[in-house]
């Protein structure tokens, strides 16, 4: 791999950009793996880096049915914090953080990384309540969080509307200045190069049919390129995680909705931070590109079809506008759904199944993007070592059995 | 938007209704027979099949009645509704899986 760098990008435009070379190969499946991830997507792609990077196992595959980091990770809307309430939760998001804050060196590629601040609004006193609560229980963790005042809102971002004769009045926020946005793309590729130059095949364009077992282990996968064999197999495919775990009769308590995110026309920088609102419910940013990208809540069915129905546009869009008045004159250019497999307690599962050797990830729900670092972190772990990291041993298949469930739902600031 | 066929009150629209979950999950007769794992799969396991679902909906703007969808998850098609206690159309679904395997056409249920 050569290394991108002020003098790469300046010999490069001298030879008018014709000679860089690929980002990763596309090498021909082998026969034989030390490990199979399924799954091209961010967290698949950084499991393959940090199982090559932390734990020296190279001879790795990734195989992905599309194209990279064509699933959710380009669906999302990029939004990173770690301003979670349960312990369990607030350890595997900051660790996430902190290897955002470092992974443009990491990688030597530029995600993008801006911690622009991300506020969640208050609308009414128990909202307030609510935030303060969390705010303590955040500082408690050693993560950052500040609550603001509407008046200390308006200084961050001018363009919101604080009058109190609104029909949702912002009485409130609570801010965590690390949190922000990053290029999802750039995450996936950067993440996708470096585990390329470490050693790992990266197989596009591959789709997994069938997952081998002799007797309670795995020996490898069926592909529509013909039969992969490995001792480990690694279940990470946000939006199929049901479909894959079932062939291997592996039975999961997720259910698939779509989840749609929409961009505006492209305008001039408005909007310098991440707002975020659960009483109206939408989430809000601007992109580097001028664009503004807006979400909001999944479609109330189970479905794999990415797109979902436009009441659900609807009613994000009213919240958009009652928090902002001036982005109603905005058009919305493009819209799309991905689909977001959400545990009952929406919170992921990083865990080892009753399958040895066959191990699963997924169940992020609606806040993948955030954790796609610490999840490949822990993971890769998992795998290498055949049990979780201290980090996500809270967050096996095993807590539904258990009880010991890590609730996030009404937990997370945004419904999760 | 998904256009459902409530059993009572025949077509409307989508925000009318709220949806129940997976269908046909029996509630333990014996609760205090099960072990940690029967409990597990009762609360929590869901078969979140891409392809045919067994589903509840609610009318809930509407004769607040639940029933059954039965609806392919891969295309939003609505293969048809039963009500509460009713046995799924099994041969219809059979048909469809069919047709949908040979053809391979453009969604129809969704508008």
């Amino acid at each position: 791999m050569k290394k991108y760098s002020i003098f790469s990008l300046a010999r490069n435009a001298f030879k008018f950009h014709q000679d860089w070379e690929k980002a990763w190969r596309s090498p021909e499946p082998k026969k034989n793996y030390d490990a199979i991830i399924v799954g091209g997507g961010g967290h698949g792609l950084a499991t393959a880096y940090y199982l090559a990077k932390e734990h020296g196992i190279t001879n790795v595959a990734v195989i992905e049915k599309g194209w990279l980091g064509g699933g959710n990770t380009g669906r999302n809307t990029t939004i990173i914090r770690s301003n979670y309430l349960w312990d369990e939760s607030a350890r595997m998001y900051e660790k996430s953080l902190q290897l955002y804050e470092g992974l443009s060196q990491d990688l030597n590629y530029n995600i993008m990384l801006s911690q622009r601040g991300v506020l969640n609004l208050a609308h009414n006193l128990q909202d307030i309540r609510e935030l303060k609560r969390r705010v303590n229980a955040i500082k408690l963790n050693g993560i950052d969080s500040e609550f603001l005042t509407p008046e200390q809102i308006k200084s961050i971002v001018p363009m919101i509307n604080i009058s109190p004769s609104i029909r949702y009045p912002v009485l409130g926020a609570s801010i965590q200045r690390r949190g922000g946005v990053a290029r999802h793309d750039a995450v996936a590729w950067g993440y996708a190069r470096a585990a390329d130059a470490r050693g790992v095949d990266i197989i596009q364009q591959c789709e997994v049919t069938g997952i081998i077992r002799d007797g309670g282990r795995v020996t490898g996968v069926e592909t529509t390129r013909g039969v992969i064999n490995a001792p480990k197999v690694a279940i990470v495919t946000a939006g199929h995680s049901s479909v894959l775990a079932a062939m291997a009769d592996v039975r999961l308590p997720i259910s698939s909705f779509p989840l749609q995110a929409m961009v505006t026309e492209p305008v001039k920088p408005i909007l310098n931070s991440v707002v975020m609102s659960n009483a109206v419910h939408c989430y809000i940013s601007q992109s580097d590109k001028g664009e503004l990208v807006l979400g909001a809540g999944i479609d109330g069915y189970n479905s794999y079809t990415q797109r979902g129905s436009l009441h659900i546009v609807e009613e994000q869009l009213a919240a958009v506008c009652l928090l902002f008045p001036i982005f109603s004159r905005l058009r919305i250019m493009r819209k799309w759904g991905g689909i977001v497999d959400t545990c009952p307690d929406a919170s992921p599962i990083v865990s080892k199944t009753h399958v040895d050797g066959l191990y699963i990830n997924g169940g992020w729900g609606t806040g993948g993007f955030k954790g796609t670092p610490a999840s490949g972190w822990t993971f890769a772990h998992t795998i290498a070592r055949d049990e979780p990291h201290a980090l996500n041993a809270p967050f096996t298949l095993d807590r539904f059995t258990s009880g010991s469930l890590i609730d996030e739902h009404g937990a997370a600031a945004v419904a999760h | 938007m998904l256009l459902i066929p409530c059993p009572w009150c025949g077509e409307r629209d989508e925000p009318e209704f709220h949806h129940g979950g997976e269908a046909h999950i029996e509630r333990p007769l014996e609760p205090d027979q099960l072990t940690d794992e029967e409990w597990a799969e009762y609360m929590f396991m869901r078969t979140n099949p891409k392809g045919v679902f067994l589903e509840r909906w609610v009318h809930q703007s509407g004769c607040r009645r639940w029933f059954n969808l039965a609806r392919n998850t891969a295309t939003n098609e609505i293969i048809g509704a039963y009500k509460m206690g009713e046995k799924p159309p099994t041969s219809t679904i059979a048909n469809k899986q069919k047709t949908a395997t040979v053809s391979n056409k453009k969604p129809k249920g969704v508008r």
